[in-house]
């Protein structure tokens, strides 16, 4: 199994909620984050002063999947995901040893 | 002595209880305007001083500020409000006068508060509001506002100077006392770098919207009766509050490319501010022209703390005591003869008025600043005045209240949960409960 994380702008959240449920994924959890990537977040003025803001407010979404699906829901994330401006985010997978669904006691790919 | 009148007595009743209502606005003015940790000790300071300021007012301020024939200073004749029980003071009853005064003097030392948000310890902030107010208060109100046949106050009944409800006593007084204070209590851990964005932006609006309010009795109770100049009052600091919010947010419009809520707020209060020493002496046009000096000239001083580098946390200065100024001086040049009897400058009234305004307006501005960082030094040399780092980083309402404005966490128990009930009583030693369990 993979655990797939995709750190994604918040206001399209919607559409690639919608395209992993469309790609058929079962669950997914969403989180508030926030971050900088390479451009160091941006500057804002407020009542004649100028700051920095260099944590810029982001959604996190985790999926986990049987390995096989990983790289097409990768791919549907970022493809959901993108508008080919700074700051889309990013999408990174890792290998996940154990997964059990509470209620039950499933293991393994039977607990996605 | 002219007989009590029954209509000026109920209007300055009324106006009294409009502007003591005007501190539990400012303390939500303010509050929203600081991080999510303070909002209770900011809106404590300003409830402080309701208290600390009434007690003192009936035992010595009352008398301090409206006795004598001292220019400077009152006496201790009326010293626990002896003799005014049912004395008169013009057409009221001289305790109505006094209620309303009171009401001024709470107002003054709360304005104050807004220097040195985060960061104040709460003692330090008792020991010096009641300090401030005997020391730099009464005597500056006795200058102000002391009418006693020319041997009142000198600013007042001397010098004829024109602050019709407050400018110099009032708002350049307290500007400059959050000036000083500032300047000992120091920064904020990571103040400038960190924006430190008001909390709660609702909370600043309604904290305006009821010092709108409360201003009527400020302004238009300051004729003391009620009649035609109380009409003045009221519609100019109607139209110059107006004038000056949208004059705010146009020259932020420009400057930061947004109107904002703080800024609409912040422009009504310094509007408030330049008007009240004038709403007595200008006509409505006059007020509006005001109002939009005031709405561009304080939109443009918040922004002199970050040259300066002098956290004023709220900007008290930016608008009390640079709106004061632009009201003050304004006076000499648009006080109209068909309102106050003397022409200023603009309504070729020659430089006299203005040269008085002046001196006023320094003389206040130049002893408020000296006495309060004496003042603020002595509180912080003896119980000390600032909290310390690790207070404020965890916060001063949790530190100095044990309290949190907002508790919205239902997963543990709330900001101070995790834990179970206390089965212990307070007072009842660890020893004890473990013979009884």
């Amino acid at each position: 199994m993979k655990l797939i994380t995709a750190i994604i702008k918040p206001f399209k959240l919607d559409d690639v909620k919608n395209a992993l449920e469309s790609f058929g994924v079962h669950g997914i959890t969403v989180s508030e984050a926030s971050g900088y990537g390479r451009q160091k977040g941006h500057t804002e003025v407020y009542r004649g002063a100028e700051y920095t803001v260099d944590l810029v407010p982001k959604v996190r979404v985790e999926v986990l999947v049987d390995d096989g699906e990983a790289e097409d829901v990768i791919e549907v994330i970022v493809k959901s995901a993108a508008t080919g401006r700074i700051g889309d985010g990013k999408v990174w997978s890792v290998p996940v040893d154990v997964a059990v669904r509470v209620r039950t006691g499933e293991r393994g790919a039977d607990a996605l | 002595m002219p007989k009590i009148d029954s209509g000026d007595t109920a209007w300055m009743l009324a106006s009294s209880a409009l502007v003591l209502l005007m501190t539990p606005g400012l303390a939500f003015f303010y509050g929203g305007m600081v991080r999510v940790k303070s909002v209770l000790n900011m809106i404590m300071m300003s409830f402080a001083c309701i208290g600390i300021v009434s007690i003192l007012w009936v035992l010595f301020g009352y008398s301090l500020a409206f006795k004598g024939t001292n220019p400077l200073i009152g006496d201790f004749s009326a010293v626990g409000l002896n003799g005014t029980l049912k004395s008169a003071s013009g057409t009221l009853p001289e305790l109505v006068f006094s209620a309303f005064q009171l009401m001024f003097a709470i107002i003054t030392p709360a304005l104050i508060s807004g220097a040195i948000a985060d960061r104040a310890k709460f003692g330090g902030w008792v020991l010096f509001t009641t300090l401030w107010v005997t020391i730099v208060y009464f005597p500056v109100a006795h200058w102000v506002f002391y009418f006693n046949d020319g041997k009142g106050g000198w600013i007042a009944d001397r010098l004829g100077a024109f602050d019709f409800a407050g400018g110099t006593a009032v708002h350049i007084n307290a500007g400059a006392a959050g000036l000083a204070c500032a300047l000992v209590l120091g920064k904020r851990r990571g103040w400038p770098k960190e924006p430190m964005r008001p909390h709660n932006l609702p909370l600043v609006l309604l904290g305006a919207g009821l010092l709108w309010f409360g201003w009527f009795g400020f302004n238009a109770g300051s004729a003391v009766a009620a009649n035609g100049l109380a009409g003045i009052a009221f519609m100019n600091t109607q139209v110059a509050t107006a004038a000056a919010a949208m004059a705010w947010i146009v020259t932020e419009k420009f400057r930061d490319g947004h109107c904002t809520t703080l800024g609409v707020a912040s422009g009504a209060v310094a509007g408030l501010v330049a008007i009240t020493p004038a709403c007595g002496s200008v006509t409505p046009m006059g007020a509006i022209a005001i109002g939009i000096a005031a709405g561009v000239l304080c939109a443009l001083a918040v922004g002199l703390k970050f040259r300066f580098g002098f956290d004023d946390s709220l900007d008290v200065v930016g608008i009390h005591l640079v709106g004061g100024l632009v009201g003050t001086l304004l006076i000499g040049l648009l006080a109209s003869a068909d309102v106050v009897g003397t022409d200023g400058l603009l309504y070729g009234g020659g430089l006299s008025q203005l040269g008085k305004q002046a001196i006023a307006a320094g003389a206040v501005l130049g002893y408020s600043f000296v006495v309060s960082y004496v003042l603020a030094q002595i509180v912080e040399k003896t119980i000390g005045f600032r909290i310390t780092p690790e207070e404020e980083v965890n916060g001063i309402d949790t530190t100095a209240h044990a309290e949190s404005g907002y508790d919205f966490s239902s997963t543990f128990g709330g900001a101070f949960g995790g834990g179970g009930p206390i089965t212990k009583p307070v007072g009842v030693a660890d020893d004890e409960r473990s013979v009884k369990a």
